[in-house]
């Protein structure tokens, strides 16, 4: 063991399998979804359900840095394609959720369509965020009564921003995994989330958000009105833990990682973000590289190449600019490449999730501002797709927990303070 | 395959360089930092650690472990102890590393012994000159074929210049003509600190008091051509950003430091009834100074790791450099907001961080690894 940055073999081809992926199936249709609002983008979702999703040809295995692996795989496809990369037919955070806090028999139950060779593409999503409460989601309201009458849960509510929430709630196979109380008096012990598989009666697509970027994915709001699953479809147990109630939850929790999040109900659900915000992070680095890689190489175009060598005193203003977009976008890429590389060695990396994910959602914001004001007409002229890097790269400091709620896990953990006391 | 675990060895190099600066260095860094006079019993006691030694080659009875990374691992926990105290104890390698890569066997025979030695022995490396448009690939200083013997003239600064020195490496600009801004290739020359036709002018610096430095005024400095190292432009350009890959690290030590003290003070300091770390204000703060020597930090081990497999790293030199910099002066200069007016005495740390880290640009080849 020591510090190295070379990738390893199956990496290195994941990279520049999914970085010609990008090129070929994203880049050419990247236009035509951002335009085309909502629409269902076939051609890339056939692909992703017929071929895309087996990886590299050869089959390249997920090796014991996996995490790592799947980093590189989103920073490509997002270099070629946010939206499209989010509107993959895949099990998504519905996934993540049954693979962190399902039982094996859920696992397999709800996971298997997805492994099928053959048939319809199909989608999972979480459904967490309500009109009134996004960060703070131990304040939602969608409620899970219990029917003994029936064994079955019953769930009322409104989810919004619910990502591949379209496709999950509509396409039979899929999935949405919602969060809902049990009891709102308990706090967020009380909180438990339920696998509810598309077409459930009871479950409503109500339509999807019209969006500043990442247009070619469907944001969903989905309404559950006395919407019924069986018993066995809660993820975690149904007890309410007093003493969980008494604690603080999220950041406050110190055991996060992917081997001890199963039942324990808000802190588990609260612990797959470990996993996902560095891949949010990675995305956004794909975003981000997107945008410079060009802005870089039309600088070369105009005959303006970037000297790296040149003394402080006579660099431009561009060659400032580029310099501190690239060291900031490797600063993420490392931060993110650092939490997920935890994730492979079964660390808690609560701390490090949401340094990566701070660092490049801000960073990629920034970068793919300034590579439109760099580039100026051309920046602003949708000829180009440096404009929409831009406005897909904004959600990277918003969703998967805003900049704020990062700056807050990070700040709980260096200052060792729970949830209660720094708020 | 990446991974980001030092390696048991270094683990154990930055435990032990950990606890001699907690020990040793911290609690002298503000006394040195007011006398402007390095303790020699606390110089003696980094010697021993073989800090520097342990990078010089085997044959001379150095341990023959050169490493960009570990330098750089060694160059933060010493900065952490104190700044000025961690280039004073680095400087030995400004003489030994360039002789050791580049020297003529008898030029070897004739300076590694005495860093090699059993008492410390300060080095001093003139690169920097002074003033604004100060290009370190194209020095004013130049240097002339001179029969067997080169001339050197010009006026460098920032040299460290510790007491009981011998020896100082100038970098020059190699010069056929007779006209002063010569633009040939980099040169190197080892230089006798007693030379006739050198002066040393002791400077007064904002920052990094505690470590003696020097205007060096050369003015027709002879030395034998065999004192001229066999390294080529590229070589030294390689040698540079060595140095500031170690500078980088010293500097997110220091920066590390200056957080640290940030976060326990907000944690005890009291505002209408609670610390002040409980306040986003204060605490987002802390976390954006964490997030962002994290990342400066990564981009340090990178770019080491890049010049430690011998592959063409200037450009991630340069991000590493520009982003420590960067990220140095914002975390010290947020830790003396964090302190507010006790930021701003010297009776806390903050303060003596901030004067240590704004201008880093300028502190190029401080220090070697």
């Amino acid at each position: 063991m020591t510090i190295r940055f070379d990738l390893s073999e199956g990496s290195l081809r994941a990279q520049s399998h999914y970085r010609q992926v990008a090129l070929d199936q994203m880049r050419p249709i990247s236009r035509k979804y951002d335009l085309a609002e909502h629409a269902l983008p076939r051609e890339w979702v056939d692909y992703w359900w017929r071929e895309g999703r087996f990886g590299a040809k050869g089959g390249a295995a997920l090796a014991n840095d996996g995490f790592v692996t799947i980093c590189l795989q989103a920073e490509q496809l997002c270099w070629g394609d946010a939206g499209l990369y989010l509107r993959m037919p895949t099990p998504a955070l519905g996934g993540s959720a049954v693979s962190a806090a399902g039982t094996k028999e859920q696992q397999a139950k709800f996971m298997a369509g997805f492994r099928e060779v053959g048939g319809q593409p199909i989608w999972g999503a979480m459904a967490i965020t309500e009109p009134h409460a996004g960060s703070d989601a131990a304040a939602i309201e969608t409620t899970a009564e219990f029917d003994p009458a029936t064994d079955e849960w019953i769930l009322n509510g409104t989810k919004i921003f619910c990502t591949a929430g379209e496709g999950a709630s509509t396409e039979p196979g899929g999935f949405v995994v919602v969060w809902a109380t049990l009891d709102k008096a308990a706090g967020r012990a009380a909180i438990k989330s339920f696998v509810v598989p598309a077409g459930t009666p009871g479950m409503q697509l109500l339509g999807c958000e019209k969006k500043l970027g990442i247009r070619a994915s469907d944001t969903a709001t989905l309404r559950f009105e006395n919407c019924r699953v069986p018993k066995d479809n809660l993820l975690g147990r149904a007890e309410v833990k007093k003493q969980e109630a008494a604690k603080a939850g999220e950041a406050s929790s110190k055991d996060s990682s992917k081997d001890s999040s199963k039942d324990k109900g808000f802190k588990g659900a609260m612990a797959t973000f470990d996993a996902s915000r560095p891949i949010v992070a990675a995305m956004a680095t794909g975003v981000g590289r997107a945008a410079l890689e060009f802005l870089i190489e039309e600088l070369a175009r105009q005959g303006v190449v970037i000297r790296y060598d040149a003394p402080p005193r006579e660099r431009t203003a561009i060659e400032k600019d580029v310099i501190e977009m690239e060291a900031d976008l490797q600063a993420a890429r490392l931060l993110t490449w650092r939490a997920a590389w935890m994730m492979n060695k079964g660390r808690p990396n609560n701390l490090e999730a949401s340094m990566a994910k701070a660092k490049a959602g801000l960073a990629v914001t920034k970068i793919t501002q300034k590579a439109v004001q760099i580039l100026g007409p051309l920046g602003h002229s949708r000829k180009l797709l440096v404009e929409k890097w831009m406005r897909d790269a904004k959600i990277n400091d918003i969703y998967e927990g805003t900049q704020q709620i990062n700056q807050l896990i990070v700040a709980r953990r260096i200052l060792d303070y729970s949830s209660a006391v720094l708020r | 395959m990446i991974d980001f675990e030092p390696s048991e060895e270094q683990a154990l190099i930055i435990e032990t360089v950990h606890q001699f600066a907690e020990n040793e260095i911290r609690p002298r860094s503000r006394e040195t930092d007011e006398s402007g006079v390095p303790p020699q019993a606390l110089l003696a006691a980094a010697h021993e650690l073989g800090l520097v030694a342990n990078g010089l080659p085997e044959a001379m009875g150095g341990g023959g472990a050169r490493s960009a990374l570990t330098g750089a691992l060694i160059a933060e926990e010493l900065g952490w102890g104190d700044m000025a105290l961690a280039l004073a104890i680095l400087s030995p390698g400004l003489v030994g590393f360039p002789v050791a890569d580049h020297g003529a066997e008898s030029l070897r025979r004739r300076v590694l012994p005495g860093l090699l030695g059993p008492s410390f022995v300060p080095g001093s490396l003139a690169l920097v000159e002074p003033r604004f448009d100060f290009d370190v690939f194209h020095p004013k200083t130049t240097a002339r074929r001179d029969g067997d013997a080169y001339r050197i003239d010009g006026l460098k600064c920032h040299v460290p210049w510790l007491a009981g020195g011998r020896h100082v490496v100038v970098i020059a600009c190699e010069s056929e003509g007779t006209g002063s801004g010569a633009a040939g290739p980099l040169a190197a020359f080892v230089v006798e600190r007693d030379a006739a036709g050198l002066r040393a002018e002791p400077e007064q610096n904002m920052g990094l008091c505690g470590l003696p430095t020097a205007e060096l005024v050369l003015e027709g400095v002879r030395v034998p051509a065999e004192s001229r190292l066999a390294a080529s432009d590229a070589d030294l350009r390689r040698l540079i950003d060595r140095g500031r890959i170690a500078i980088a690290a010293t500097a997110l030590g220091a920066a590390r430091a200056a957080f640290e003290v940030a976060r326990d003070y907000a944690r005890q300091r009291e505002t209408f009834g609670q610390p002040i770390a409980t306040r986003q204000a204060i605490a987002f703060k802390l976390a954006d100074m964490a997030i962002e020597i994290d990342g400066a930090r990564l981009l340090v081990w990178e770019a080491a790791a890049a010049l430690d497999a011998g592959a063409e790293a200037a450009r991630q030199v340069r991000l590493a450099q520009d982003q420590t910099a960067r990220v140095a002066l914002v975390v010290a200069d947020s830790a003396v907001q964090v302190f507010g007016g006790h930021g701003y005495i010297r009776d806390y740390l903050p303060e003596m961080s901030l004067r240590n880290l704004a201008g880093l640009a300028s502190y190029e080849a401080l220090a070697l690894v």
